[in-house]
């Protein structure tokens, strides 16, 4: 899932797909998505995760069904 | 009894404080809101456009609420998130706390707009009078070294 400038980096999707070998962690998330280059890897570089709805640390195992967000910087209040 | 709710309707602060009134035990109450400024850092402002995560975003306004009633000592801790398009002037969050002392009331009402604003999944776009818009940067939400069952970035 992304949002707000996430989104608009990303053309304006508020998903993208991306496929990874079971067992994989946050980290070879943000590694598979930095290796698409351009915005994507800054994009990474200051992004927060939350796995179904919790924010996640980088060595979080990923399973089918998991709702990953990509959380940029936040600014609420 | 604490309460929190992300909603896309206009925060009304009195009901808000309502929520938190009548205990006898309370001494103290404190009322907190933020409020669309008309400019930052010099350019006029016309509106603000705040976007969420929403489940998430409740979850964490509620486990921050959590928080705010153990430093508080109350459970008399009430918060609300607006999401959407707001106006110069309308109120985007809102806190409330009550507790038996003055001490209380504020380091709850504090925690909530501080913790509102280290993690919440919230973002905002401002607009300006000349027609443009941008993302605010934000506050990166801070990595857990390892991870811990229930506990996110922020606990």
């Amino acid at each position: 899932m992304l949002f707000a400038a996430h989104r608009e980096l990303a053309g304006g999707a508020d998903r993208t797909v991306v496929a990874l070998p079971e067992g994989s962690t946050v980290d070879a998330l943000f590694s598979e998505l930095s290796g698409r280059g351009g915005d994507w890897s800054s994009l990474v570089r200051s992004a927060a995760v939350a796995v179904n709805r919790k924010y996640a640390a980088r060595d979080t195992v990923l399973r089918m069904g998991d709702e990953v967000a990509l959380i940029p910087p936040v600014a609420g209040g | 009894m604490a309460w929190s709710a992300v909603t896309t309707d206009p925060i009304d602060p009195a009901r808000l404080m309502a929520r938190v009134g009548g205990d006898p035990q309370d001494g103290a109450s404190v009322i907190f809101t933020g409020t669309v400024r008309n400019s930052n850092q010099g350019r006029p402002v016309s509106g603000m456009e705040y976007e969420g995560y929403a489940e998430m975003a409740g979850e964490q306004l509620a486990a921050i609420v959590a928080e705010a009633c153990e430093r508080a000592g109350s459970d008399r801790v009430a918060a609300v998130h607006r999401l959407g398009s707001l106006q110069v002037g309308e109120v985007s969050v809102a806190v409330a706390v009550a507790a038996p002392h003055r001490g209380q009331a504020f380091a709850g009402a504090r925690h909530v707009i501080e913790e509102v604003k280290r993690r919440l999944p919230v973002w905002k776009r401002e607009h300006y009078t000349d027609g443009q818009t941008e993302w605010l940067d934000g506050e990166v939400v801070g990595r857990v070294k390892q991870a811990t069952d229930g506990e996110g970035a922020g606990g």
